[in-house]
């Protein structure tokens, strides 16, 4: 199966006033297209810097990452905002709405970026699809937690991403909204055929996925592998 | 591996709709933090449309000014040659002696020193003499008829048909004087003038050796083409002479001249008040931008590109800077209908106000352009930030790495600061001068500021109560808006301060010139024959004869052999006459700075004169230099022996020249004599005997003069208060603003305050604690500017005392901090009328 991404030999090292802090020292891992993979580990192991230098948000200390067979270190920020808005979608912990876009608006925010066409009835068939189209209109201060992270669902499925990286996407919201919008998140990546990365704590969700990749001190301990391979 | 970058198209037309949607819930605030620039473009349209006006009104009024197409001037007398010129010249034309003179009304005995002016001919040519009636302009010159200025008329509740005693004759006052052409209110105020016609000035016996009487001749030709050429023409036989000559264009070159030092003046107010919105602007887009970190990096996840970041919020600054820029041109409209009812005191013009386009267009460019250049190193900074703020805010924040393109944008600003006070200035000593005063204040206060939040976070005690301690802490907290506060508030405090103590410095001056101990009338003019006779009277009336001086007027001839055409470097030399006096010892008010002062000389010996230090800089002359002075004919040949430090401001006669005893005793003078009058009614009781005694003797009362000091302070203290109050009111809303953009951090604390059981009163107490001391240092700081600022004025400008009048000063200072405290307090207020919940809810989202 071809592979999406690919990290060699990837470490990230923040230097703070008087001493060097290593986040990740050497992670080697690789992602198949269209698989599911759980990023899980204790808080601080580097499992959400590991997701910022995979989706291109920021670059590795040493290493290489690639990203639909681009490297991401040798572009500046722009070419990987670029590759991000091609390729890329995200869903956050805190759903990260737009807080001056109504819901429709912020599904439509990657297409515009992509100078997609039919912007708008894509939009709308993906809030109907997570069941938000009577509120396509509402701001993100008019929605619940659970309603927000299903727009945020359907924003990141807008622009037909390759990948998509999900950073503790329930851990925001209560079991049984978490469980609704696990569901929704699993149906919709299913029918586009999109890679998915899910950052998480919760080991119930990352069971769902095909694999499972857990890091402690910023180092790969275990790396379950699909179970189809 | 490839690295096929995909392409992006990101119209210009996105940018616009995303910058339009994400100003939605901002707009209001948005249009709050640019609103501190509203004042400044309004007073600066305002003035300048009030310029164009006026430029205007001196073009189309230029003839009203003058009242002839020529105007000739002499203080001296005019050769015979020049007379038959000047008789024969245009075609038609009038004369007129203008010179100080008492006046006696003879109803109630009150008598003032005024401008007489004696006139015969049809003068004005051009605008009229207004005067109630209207047929007495005409009529006064065919009987002993006079007109009297209508300030006079009513200070002596005079009537038309009373009589009053000019000189030796008595006039009928045939009308009030309400309008002479070129004369504007403050001068009519100060020197009020009465017509007399020409015809009788002889009989009047005012007219005595040694008086100061200024010709004038007014022509009108019929075809005044060709005036310019003629002035040019005889140009060296005017200055040969020492006449004057005034056309229309150089009348209305000179007005508008002297209104262009006004209108810099008012701009450059209303700059300061610019300024200081600026601050305001910058400080808060700063605040707005921070609050949109978390948008900006979504949207950089997203796919959005650096750039295109950036200009989503340029596109906002500039649509809320043009709609700035356009409320402040329109309030500047309005409210230059106002500037000519302020000023109309100080304007020789009829002022026709209109809408200034131009000034609309300069007043609106110049509000986009400070709108963008201040909110520009904030918006820079949009480049900077990482999308992975949305996803760990507080671990990795953007490196504060210095973007170099800020320091352009500070270059670019200090360039706006200087290219404009250029404009205004037109000298770059006075432009580099104002810019330096400015950027020390803002230095000065931006120090104190951090001296304040250093000094308050290691002295505050651990022991004072919670409610204290919060309110400073909130001074040094992430946010905190102290800086800004201090440095507007300071400011707006400094300016209006040093504009009142500079008008207390003017007052005083002149009120301590008039002390116990010092004379409070002079009388001039006073002949050698009516010497004893007016020590006589002043004695009869227990009065004290205070320095009393001979006067001689004189003219430079010479100046090492060079007279007036070869020194054409040093024509004012030549130019004025010169008021001297003899003297074998020198005053309490003098002081020898060079050479040797000589205070007799005998027949034949040189003559070694005395020369003012700042007199002797002005006509370029130092120590052993020839002068040849004209007095009345005698050329008289001295020599430059000493320089003296003369302290003007002592009430005393004061001398440019001072010649040694034994050289002018017999030439033509006049006396000048002081005396102190104990009340205004033995003033105005001996002045009037004074008049009718010796009618050519002209009588200050310097109570008077302090009197219309005070009034024409008043009235231009009015106008500077006028244009500071912009600043002060853009202090204001600068205050307004900044309370608002630390709205949301204040928020957060009075939700966990009050989830932790704080009352709303304790919550007011800690944001009314922050305030009042932030109210106290801001205020305190701009007092001591304005302290350190009049000291300077008051010893290097003025050379007067300054002693800032406590009660006055400790008023003008609470007055800001209580504003400060109540506008802080109650713009927080909102906050705490809101359940802890629902703000809750609000802020999680």
């Amino acid at each position: 199966m071809e592979s999406i991404l690919n990290v060699r030999n990837v470490s990230k090292i923040y230097q703070s006033a008087s001493r060097e802090l290593t986040v990740l020292d050497n992670i080697n891992f690789g992602i198949d297209a269209g698989s599911t993979v759980a990023i899980t580990g204790p808080s601080g192991s580097g499992k959400t810097t590991l997701l910022g230098l995979s989706a291109g948000l920021d670059r590795a200390s040493s290493g290489t990452v690639e990203l639909k067979g681009i490297a991401l270190e040798k572009l500046n920020e722009d070419e990987r905002a670029a590759v991000r808005n091609q390729y890329v979608g995200f869903i956050f912990q805190n759903f990260q709405l737009l807080p001056t876009l109504t819901a429709l608006e912020n599904v439509m925010v990657p297409l515009e970026l992509r100078g997609a066409k039919n912007i708008k009835a894509i939009a709308v068939d993906l809030l109907d699809k997570v069941g938000l189209a009577d509120r396509a209109h509402h701001y993100p201060v008019q929605l619940s937690g659970g309603e927000q992270q299903r727009v945020s669902l359907a924003r990141a499925f807008s622009n037909q991403p390759a990948i998509l990286f999900a950073d503790e996407p329930t851990g925001n919201l209560d079991a049984e909204t978490s469980e609704k919008v696990i569901n929704l998140l699993f149906d919709l990546n299913k029918d586009a055929g999109t890679t998915l990365v899910i950052v998480t704590h919760d080991l119930d969700l990352a069971a769902r996925t095909n694999r499972t990749i857990k890091i402690k001190g910023g180092v790969i301990i275990s790396d379950q592998k699909p179970t189809y391979v | 591996m490839s690295n096929n970058v995909p392409k992006q198209n990101i119209r210009l037309s996105w940018l616009f709709k995303m910058a339009w949607r994400d100003s939605r819930k901002n707009r209001s605030r948005l249009l709050l933090f640019i609103s501190s620039i509203v004042l400044g473009i309004a007073a600066l349209v305002a003035v300048y449309s009030f310029k164009d006006n006026l430029q205007r009104d001196i073009d189309a009024q230029a003839k009203e000014l003058t009242g002839a197409d020529l105007i000739l001037e002499s203080r001296k007398g005019i050769s015979k040659a020049m007379q038959k010129m000047i008789d024969t010249i245009g075609d038609e034309h009038s004369e007129e002696k203008t010179f100080a003179s008492m006046i006696y009304f003879k109803k109630n005995g009150g008598s003032r020193l005024v401008q007489m002016k004696a006139l015969k001919g049809d003068y004005p040519y051009y605008g009229t003499i207004e005067t109630i009636p209207l047929t007495a302009a005409k009529a006064f010159q065919s009987g002993r008829d006079a007109l009297v200025d209508q300030t006079l008329m009513l200070q002596f509740n005079a009537k038309v048909g009373d009589s009053i005693k000019v000189g030796n004759l008595n006039f009928n006052i045939l009308g009030t004087l309400t309008k002479v052409p070129g004369q504007t209110g403050i001068s009519s105020a100060i020197a009020p003038t009465v017509y007399i016609p020409l015809q009788y000035l002889a009989k009047t016996q005012l007219i005595q050796t040694g008086s100061r009487v200024s010709s004038k001749f007014y022509y009108r030709y019929d075809d005044p083409s060709g005036i310019d050429a003629f002035v040019k023409k005889i140009e060296p036989q005017l200055q040969k002479e020492g006449i004057d000559a005034d056309t229309v264009e150089s009348r209305k070159e000179q007005t508008g001249k002297s209104f262009r030092d006004v209108n810099r003046f008012l701009a450059l107010s209303g700059f300061i008040a610019l300024l200081l919105g600026c601050v305001g602007v910058g400080s808060a887009i700063h605040v707005y931008i921070q609050e949109k970190l978390t948008a900006v990096a979504t949207l950089r996840c997203l796919g959005l590109k650096s750039r295109h970041a950036f200009f989503i919020y340029l596109i906002q600054i500039f649509f809320i800077g043009l709609i700035a820029a356009v409320i402040g041109a329109a309030l500047g409209t309005g409210i230059q209908f106002l500037l000519p009812l302020i000023l109309k005191d100080f304007i020789p013009v009829e002022i026709t106000m209109q809408v200034s386009w131009f000034a609309v267009a300069q007043g609106i460019i110049l509000g986009l352009i400070i709108s963008i250049l201040f909110a520009l190193p904030s918006l820079l900074s949009v480049r900077k930030i990482s999308p992975l703020n949305a996803i760990r805010i507080s671990f990795e924040k953007s490196k504060a790495t210095r973007d170099p393109f800020t320091y352009l944008v500070y270059f670019l600003m200090v360039l706006f600061v200087l290219g404009f006070t250029h404009l205004q200035m037109k000298t770059w000593v006075q432009t580099v001068a104002f810019t330096l005063s400015i950027a020390f204040a803002f230095i000065l206060l931006i120090i104190l500021s951090k001296t304040l939040m250093f000094l308050v976070r290691k002295l505050l005690p651990a022991s004072s109560s919670y409610l204290w301690r919060q309110g400073f802490a909130n001074l040094y907290r992430p946010n905190n808006q102290t800086l800004m506060l201090t440095v507007s508030i300071g400011l707006s405090t400094a300016f209006i301060c040093t504009l009142f103590f500079v008008q207390g410095i003017l007052i005083n001056r002149v009120t301590l010139s008039s002390g116990n101990n010092q004379p409070n009338m002079v009388l001039f003019d006073i002949q050698n024959t009516q010497k004893e006779g007016v020590n006589e009277l002043t004695k009869s009336y227990k009065l004290p004869l205070m320095n009393q001086v001979p006067v001689i007027t004189m003219r430079i001839e010479e100046i090492n052999g060079k007279n007036a055409v070869a020194d054409t470097n040093n024509r004012s030399a030549y130019r004025n006459e010169i008021r001297a006096t003899y003297q074998d010892t020198l005053t309490d008010a003098e002081k020898i700075t060079a050479g040797k002062w000589i205070g007799k000389v005998a027949a034949n010996q040189t003559i070694y004169i005395s020369v003012d230090q700042r007199y002797a800089e002005q006509i370029h002359v130092g120590l052993n230099d020839k002068i040849l002075f004209n007095v009345q004919g005698m050329m008289i040949p001295t020599v430059i022996g000493s320089f003296r430090e003369i302290n003007w401001s002592r009430m005393q006669t004061n001398f440019r020249v001072v010649f040694p005893a034994g050289v002018l005793e017999e030439a033509p003078q006049f006396h000048v004599m002081m005396t102190k009058v104990p009340t205004n009614e033995v003033s105005a009781r001996f002045q009037g005997e004074v008049v009718q005694k010796f009618p050519n003797i002209s009588v200050i009362d310097l109570n008077l003069v302090l009197k219309l000091l005070d009034e024409l302070l008043s009235k231009i203290g009015f106008i500077i208060k006028f244009m500071a109050g912009f600043s002060m009111v853009t202090g204001w809303i600068v205050l307004i603003s900044a309370v608002l953009t630390s709205k949301n951090q204040r928020i957060k604390e009075s939700i966990l305050l009050r989830t932790i059981g704080a009352s709303k009163k304790q919550i007011i107490r800690i944001n009314a604690i922050e305030y009042f001391f932030l109210g106290t240092f801001a205020a305190g700081a701009g007092l001591i500017l304005a302290i350190a600022g009049s000291w300077a004025l008051a010893k290097f400008s003025f050379d007067a005392v300054f002693i800032p009048p406590f009660l006055a000063t400790l008023l003008l200072f609470s007055s800001v901090v209580l504003l400060v405290v109540i506008t802080g307090v109650l713009s927080t207020r909102s906050v705490l009328n809101q359940p802890p919940l629902k703000i809750l809810r609000n802020e999680g989202n």
